[in-house]
Formats: structure tokens, C-alpha cells, sequence
């Protein structure tokens, strides 16, 4: 098991070192560049030219690139061009923030989609079938700043009863020992922070959840589907095992590994999506300020972000790999 | 199956009782008075980006003015709700006739938020800060409206820096402060009253002496104090207590020792919320209660509302530029009158643009001394626009004009729609359009190194002085316009160096005949930009500079 999990992390690093080539000639690429956003609309062009200049932008691009590995193997992204702060700090700032909201995202995605899509498939063709489906192919059609838009328009204008913006009340005072706000109001005891946290989640969690959702429930159904014709299950059900064993043991067991392959490529798409949710709900994490540095071509943040949004990812699916032995200890053995 | 049954009802029960819960939190109503409130509740404001630095000096941007000018007190500043400089810090003013010689009478009975006495010495201590500053604070990037506004430093250390024209501030008594400089500058008394010079304690000055700008050049962090509320201290109404970067929320607290009229609500909130229907729809939900630069889109349907939209004065122009030397129709003056009497700018005005907006004779609002009344004006007349291409040999002229997307300006809230109009007219009048649109941080260097003939561009102003607007663009040759006219260059460096105000009128008033007869371009319009409030709230004079005092706001 060690040795596995050492092998993938070696084989992580080729991986990352590709991934920065290509990133880096991606965001260099870009057309404009931060001088621009950073000089405002009245600079001259020699003050622009001395910008770059001092920016190291006139250089050779494999010279840049060199550059950039060289501080990245201290662990230094640089320092933000639109906020003068260091990316790691504006990454540990927002970083809990889209990791909290990601994850009730994927909580209300597993908790609701798995038992839908496995219900779906023992009632195949039956009402709740056709809705689950029905349903899931809208999911993922609908664009999330539309579902944002329409669930903060009934909850959050008309009804009033959930909050429309922000990760917490305005001017709320709650410590934060580690930035996950939910986890901060339990742990300091501060429990109204908490709730108020919790409430705020709700909307954003419900539309970044939309899409794995959607997804996770037809993973489930067919994957069940596929297996509720197996031997084993019809077996295990004619010599009147217990339902709850057929289900958890024979059926839900057997069908979840090609659901948790899709649970780990779903964490990309989760970040992708939170770039939208954020922006709509004004939820201060780290898609918002990735988004604003598209716009302000402010490079350290495009770079160190996506970087550590990779490495984030391929870990996440290192995870995914390791829990297929729990699911199918076949696996382990390769 | 009976089992089944009851876990969906228990977890239907939890959800039911999780949103009556969530309902009675949300739908606690305040009954208490607006006096009783403004100690309770607190201000939010919804601001479209992040402040950079508590030290307004560092600053360029007006995210961080906005928080700034609530902090801090500034020599001179705008009246409320108007652009005329009048006193803040100082009384009142002289100048000497050379215009290099400024004498300010101070407030007295003034406090610093740490406690600290305001006197003469303590806006020298300032000064004489920024002047001396060194190493990499000379970076433009750190130091920007002080290079902007007085040159250089006591000892610069690039050739590339502008000569300084601070010369020094004495106190010459505990109240008066004499600030010198080198020679005359248009720019001054406007100056003193930008929100990067605000009059910080000495204190701080004094334990900030070894703070220093870190990081690459051009890529620097300001010195740790500048993002730590508990280390800065001003005179305003106002001060810092808290900055959540993670929740971009800055939290500001009422100064009960403030020397003028106390802040009506004791806490107020700058939240930023970058996406502009986000904050509509904060307002609308009640998670904020005011936020700056609302969709003219949205000014009505918020009005209908219930909500405040309070107009603005004007203080900026839009512009359509045209680049003479990436097109060489547009060289010709006929060419550019064409275009100009082609575009029906009042129908700019009427069905885009906020109301309180009018179509634009000059490059500079009516509010400004120097506006001419007796500029060339080009009516809107597509038969002379005809006419007139046709008589220039460009009766088929093509043109490339771009606009930007995904962008609204204070001046430009729809360049799309805008762009549209123009369009329009210039086709109506035999004008081939070939259209471009380009992402704001691709647009600015386009446009700027010439590449685009038509494009659409504004300013709002700093300050109250003409050459905030003429300067910036026709005081030298621009790529971005593309043409050199030595009269008109000439004739704003006589009026940057003309220190009698009466004198610097009639020149400004001679400019702008003569640039609207040159017509580099065609100014379109003057639009106030629309801010929007809460019902419930007697919200701050709104300022055609965007400088609003929150002080002043209270809760009905």
C-alpha cells in the first residue's frame, strides 16, 4: 500500500512540471498585460514600458520561466499585481472558503444523488424514475448563474429566509481559527456564527451542486442498474438475505467505484463551477478573486492559483484511487 | 418499506424545522428608532472591488480612497455634493501671486484616532514624509499621485523621475503650516485635496520610519502597517478597526472624538461585491444597504422599489476618439466633422445613459472653470454628415471601431449599447463599420498604442481643475490619438504654469474653442454614476467625485 501510494506521488511530479510549461505559456500568451490594469487608463507608454521593464515582462520567455520555477521550488507564487499581497496568503485566505463551500456541495450531491439514482434504478420506469432523470438532465443544462439568480430571487428577495451574498452576516464579530466558518462557530463555541455561516452556504452549496448532482445520480442509476442484473444479487436475494444487506453489501458496494471515479473528476469541475457560484453570490473565495485575475491579467495569482488548484486535484484523485481497495481490494494489489 | 418512509420524514421534518428556524431569524423586525439604531446597527456599503491600503499615500484606486477618506482628513477637500475645493484640515488658504507660496490656517481642537494632537508640525511631518522618501517607494507603482501632483523626491534615485517641485513645509505657527513649491503647477490647490495625501498621526509616522515596500519591483506589498487597521490612526469620523480579507470586509467604527460633526452610525461595513447584479440583488435581499455603481438598467426598477437612487452630479465625459494616424481619412477635418454631426448623442443620453446625463459640448463638464460657451457644437444632421463625406472624397469610407465588453465605466455604463447607437448613425450616413470588441485589459492597450480609429474612452475627474481633464490627454503627443498640434500643446503647458486663476479661465475657455474646432475627437456625454441605498436610511450627499462622507448617513 505504501509503495503504491509512494509511486503515484512520484509520478506526480512529471505531471506538475508539464502542467506548469503549459500554464505558463498559456497565461504569457494572453493578450494585454498587467501593466494596463495595474497603471490605470492615464499612464503614458514610457511608464507602461518602465513597468514591464521592472516586471522582468521584455525577458526571454524560458528566462521567465526559469524564474518562476526557481521560486517555486522555494514555495514563493509571488505577490499579487492587484492587491500587493503574497499569493500564498491570498490563497490560505480564500482557500477555506471554496473548500467549505465545495464540500457541502459534494455532501448535497452524495447524500441526494446516490440514494436517487439507486432508488431510480429498483423503480426503473416508474414515476420517481422519470422524475430522477427528468430531473438530472436539467441539472446539468441549467447555467449556474441562472439557477443562482432564480434561487436567490424565491429564498433570498421574496421569501426572505436565506441570505443572498456574502459567507457570513456583514459586521457579524466571530473569530476564525481556521477560515472554515461553520467549523470556526463550533469549535470557538460561537454558535449563532455558525448557523449564520450555515445558512449562507445553503443557496451557493445547492447551485454548485447542481451539475455533480445530476451527475452522481445517473452514475448511481446505471451503475446500479448494471448490477442489480448480476448473479450474485439475485442470488443473495433468493436465499433471503435481508434487504439491507442485498442493498449496502451485494449492491451499493459492487456499484459505487465507477461513482467514486466520478466523485474525484468532480472536484475539478467543482472549482471550475465555483468561479461562477462565488461570483454570483458575492461568496468571497477563491474562484471570485481568480476570476477578477482573468480580467486584470495578474499573473502570480493565474499561476500559484491554478498550480495549487492542480495539485489539489490530482491528490484528490490520488485519494479516489486509494479508496477503490476499500471498495474492491482487487485494486490493491497492482 | 415502512422504514424508508420514516427517514424521509424525519429528514423532511429536520428541513422544515431547519427553515422556520431560519424564517423567524430572518423576519425579526427592528422596532427601535433611528437613534437607537445607529448605535446597534450596523452601515453596510457594497463596494465593486477591494480597498489596497489603510495608508491612502500607496493608493491610485478609488476602492481605497472610499475607505480612506472616511479615516482620514486631507488639507482642502470638495464640498459636499458639489466640486468646489473648500477647507477640511485647513480653515482657510492663501497663495502667493507666483502661486508657489501656500499658507494654510488649520483647525484647531483636532485629534488623532491614537490620541495624538493635530497641529501645523503634524501636516509637515506628513509632507516632508513623502518627500523624503527612498528606495523602492519612488517606484511609481508605490508613489503615484505624489510624482503625479509634486514631482519628484528630496533625493531621487532614478534619472527616470520627474524633478521635484515640493520645495518644503514649515510650521510657522502651531496652527499655520507654509507648504512651498518650485514653481506654479495646475494641479495645485487641487492637490491638497486628494485622498492619498491624507494627514496621518505623527505617531505612526514616527513608528512606521523603518517600514519598507517588499516583493519585485512592480509587483511590491505595501508595508505590513498599511494593511493592519490597529496601526494607522487619522482625524476622520471615523476609525479603522477591522479588515477581514477573507470576507473583503473592512470595518470601520465612529470616532467620538472627532473634531466636526460626529458620524451618525457608529459602525459602518465596506464589503466588496465585484459582480454587479450580485449587488443588486444583496440590496434587494437586505444583506447591504447601499452600493455604488448601479446599472442605469437597474435605476428604475430599484426607484419603483422602495429603494433610493439619489442623482449625482456630473463630473466626467465620454468620449468617441478619432485616431488620425491608424486612418488617414480621419486626418481630414471634414472628415471629422462628418462623423460628428452623423452621431445622435442626445438619443445617447435619453435611452441609455442614468438620468441627469446631457450630451457633451467640450472635453470637460460645465462644473469646471474654463468651460467655453462658445465652442463649435456639431448637430446631429445625417444629411450634412453626407454631404460633407462625400465633398472629402470618403463618400464610402470603412472604418474599424471598437468597443469593450464585460466592462462598465462610471462614464461608459453600457459600451455595448452605446456602440450600437454610434454605429448606427455612422451608417446611416454611408459609413462602413467593421466592428471589434475587446475584453477591457485588451482594449486599454490597444486603443492606447493606436491601434483602434474609433474608439469609445472617458475620465472623471480628481479634482477641480481643467487641466485634470484637457491635460491628460492633449498636453503632449498620445499614441492614442495620434496627432500633433503644437498650438494646442503649447497652449496647456502655458495654463499648467499660470498661477492666476482669472488668467487660466479665458485660457481654458480659449482651449476648448480651439480643440472642438481641432476635434480629435467627440466628446458625447456627461452621466452622473448612480449609487443606490436602503429605504430606511437618510443616506450620505452624494458627490459628483464620488467622494461621499458616510458620516453623515443615520438610520431613519
Amino acid at each position: 500500500m505504501l509503495r503504491f501510494v509512494v509511486r503515484r506521488l512520484l509520478q506526480l511530479v512529471p505531471t506538475l512540471l508539464g502542467l506548469s510549461v503549459l500554464l505558463f505559456l498559456w497565461v504569457h500568451a494572453l493578450p494585454g498585460g498587467p501593466e494596463y490594469s495595474l497603471l490605470g487608463e492615464d499612464a503614458t507608454s514610457e511608464q507602461r514600458e518602465q513597468l514591464r521593464q521592472s516586471l522582468g515582462l521584455n525577458d526571454p520567455i524560458w528566462m521567465q520561466y526559469g524564474r518562476f520555477m526557481g521560486q517555486l521550488l522555494q514555495l514563493n507564487f509571488g505577490v499579487s499585481l492587484s492587491t500587493g499581497q503574497p499569493v500564498m496568503t491570498e490563497f490560505l485566505n480564500r482557500f477555506p472558503a471554496t473548500a467549505e463551500l465545495a464540500i457541502t456541495a459534494m455532501i448535497i450531491a452524495t447524500a441526494v444523488g446516490i440514494p436517487l439514482g439507486y432508488f431510480a434504478a429498483r423503480y426503473r420506469g416508474r414515476l420517481l424514475d422519470t422524475g430522477a432523470v427528468a430531473g438530472s438532465l436539467i441539472g446539468i443544462c441549467i447555467p449556474v448563474f441562472f439557477l443562482g439568480f432564480i434561487l436567490k430571487v424565491v429564498f433570498a428577495e421574496h421569501l426572505g429566509i436565506l441570505p443572498s451574498a456574502f459567507r457570513q452576516t456583514a459586521g457579524l464579530d466571530a473569530t476564525h481559527p481556521t477560515g472554515f466558518f461553520v467549523l470556526d462557530g463550533l469549535l470557538t463555541g460561537e454558535l449563532d456564527a455558525a448557523w449564520d455561516a450555515f445558512l449562507h452556504l445553503i443557496l451557493p452549496g445547492i447551485t454548485l451542486a447542481s451539475i455533480p448532482l445530476a451527475i452522481i445520480t445517473r452514475m448511481t442509476r446505471a451503475s446500479v442498474l448494471e448490477v442489480l442484473g448480476e448473479d450474485y444479487v439475485r442470488t443473495a436475494e433468493s436465499k433471503g438475505l435481508q434487504q439491507r444487506v442485498v442493498r449496502g453489501r451485494h449492491i451499493l458496494r459492487n456499484a459505487m467505484l465507477p461513482v467514486v471515479t466520478a466523485m474525484g473528476l468532480l472536484t475539478g469541475s467543482l472549482f471550475a463551477g465555483a468561479v461562477l457560484t462565488e461570483s454570483v453570490f458575492a461568496y468571497q473565495g477563491m474562484g471570485s478573486f481568480v476570476y477578477q485575475a482573468t480580467q486584470t491579467r495578474d499573473y502570480p495569482v493565474l499561476m500559484g492559483f491554478i498550480m495549487l488548484i492542480a495539485l489539489i486535484y490530482v491528490l484528490v484523485n490520488l485519494l479516489v484511487d486509494i479508496s477503490y481497495s476499500l471498495f474492491d481490494p482487487r485494486v490493491r494489489v497492482r | 418499506m415502512r422504514t424508508k418512509r420514516s427517514h424521509a420524514m424525519r429528514g423532511l421534518a429536520v428541513l422544515a424545522a431547519a427553515g422556520v428556524l431560519a424564517t423567524a431569524c430572518a423576519s425579526e423586525r427592528d422596532d427601535s428608532s433611528g437613534e437607537e439604531l445607529n448605535e446597534t446597527k450596523p452601515f453596510v456599503f457594497a463596494a465593486p472591488g477591494d480597498a489596497r491600503s489603510l495608508d491612502a499615500f500607496y493608493a491610485t484606486d478609488g476602492e481605497t480612497f472610499r475607505v480612506t477618506r472616511q479615516i482620514y482628513n486631507t488639507l482642502l477637500k470638495h464640498e459636499a455634493g458639489g466640486s468646489e475645493i473648500v477647507g477640511d484640515l485647513a480653515k482657510s488658504w492663501e497663495q502667493n501671486d507666483e502661486g508657489t507660496v501656500w499658507t494654510f490656517e488649520l483647525e484647531q481642537d483636532v485629534t488623532f484616532h491614537d490620541g495624538e494632537k493635530f497641529n501645523a508640525e503634524a501636516v509637515c511631518a506628513n509632507y516632508d514624509r513623502w518627500f523624503n522618501l527612498t528606495g523602492d517607494f519612488q517606484d511609481s507603482n508605490v508613489s503615484y499621485y505624489w510624482q503625479k501632483i509634486f514631482g519628484g523626491f528630496a533625493e531621487n534615485e532614478s534619472d527616470d523621475l520627474p524633478p521635484a517641485n515640493y520645495k518644503s513645509c514649515t510650521a510657522e505657527e502651531e496652527f499655520k503650516a507654509v507648504i512651498e513649491v518650485e514653481k506654479y503647477s495646475a494641479n495645485l490647490p487641487g492637490g491638497f485635496s486628494m485622498a492619498a495625501f491624507g494627514i496621518m498621526s505623527p505617531k505612526v509616522i514616527e513608528a512606521q520610519a523603518a517600514a519598507e515596500v517588499t516583493g519585485e519591483p512592480g509587483a511590491f506589498e505595501f508595508p505590513e502597517y498599511s494593511q493592519d487597521p490597529a496601526a494607522v490612526a487619522g482625524t476622520g469620523p471615523y476609525r479603522a478597526v477591522g479588515w477581514d480579507k477573507a470576507s473583503q470586509e473592512i470595518k470601520l467604527e465612529r470616532f467620538d472624538e472627532f473634531w466636526g460633526e460626529a458620524a451618525g452610525i457608529k459602525t459602518l461595513i465596506i464589503k466588496t461585491i465585484s459582480d454587479e447584479n450580485a449587488r443588486k440583488q444583496a440590496l434587494e435581499a437586505g444583506d447591504i444597504h447601499g452600493y455604488d455603481l448601479v446599472a442605469p438598467a437597474d435605476v428604475t426598477p430599484l426607484k419603483d422599489a422602495g429603494f433610493q437612487v439619489p442623482e449625482r452630479g456630473v463630473f466626467n465625459v465620454l468620449y468617441l476618439a478619432y485616431q488620425q494616424e491608424g486612418n488617414e481619412a480621419l486626418e481630414d477635418l471634414e472628415v471629422r466633422q462628418a462623423l460628428s454631426h452623423a452621431v445622435d448623442r442626445q438619443r445617447i443620453v435619453d435611452t441609455i445613459l442614468p438620468d441627469g446625463s446631457e450630451v457633451a459640448t467640450q472635453f470637460m463638464p460645465d462644473t469646471l472653470t474654463g468651460w467655453s460657451p462658445d465652442v463649435t457644437e456639431y448637430e446631429y444632421d445625417t444629411q450634412k454628415a453626407k454631404d460633407m463625406l462625400a465633398d472629402a472624397g470618403y463618400a464610402d469610407l470603412e472604418i474599424d471601431f471598437c468597443y469593450p465588453t464585460e466592462v462598465t465605466r462610471p462614464y461608459m455604463p453600457a459600451p455595448r449599447d452605446i456602440f450600437d447607437i454610434i454605429k448606427a448613425d455612422l451608417e446611416a450616413a454611408g459609413v462602413t463599420i467593421n466592428e471589434e470588441a475587446l475584453p477591457w485589459g485588451d482594449y486599454i492597450p490597444k486603443t492606447d498604442a493606436g491601434g483602434c480609429s474609433l474608439y469609445l474612452l472617458g475620465w472623471t475627474g480628481d479634482f477641480n481643475e481643467a487641466y485634470n481633464f484637457l491635460g491628460t490627454w492633449f498636453g503632449h503627443y498620445d499614441s492614442g490619438w495620434g496627432f500633433r498640434n503644437d498650438d494646442i500643446f503649447d497652449g496647456l503647458d502655458a495654463v499648467a504654469n499660470e498661477p492666476d486663476p482669472a488668467k487660466r479661465e479665458t485660457m481654458y475657455q480659449e482651449l476648448n474653442v480651439e480643440i472642438m474646432d481641432f476635434l480629435p475627437g467627440l466628446p458625447i456625454s456627461h452621466s452622473p454614476p448612480s449609487i443606490a441605498f436602503s429605504a430606511d436610511v437618510n443616506p450620505p450627499t452624494v458627490s459628483p467625485l464620488t467622494q461621499e462622507d458616510f458620516s453623515e448617513a443615520t438610520w431613519k
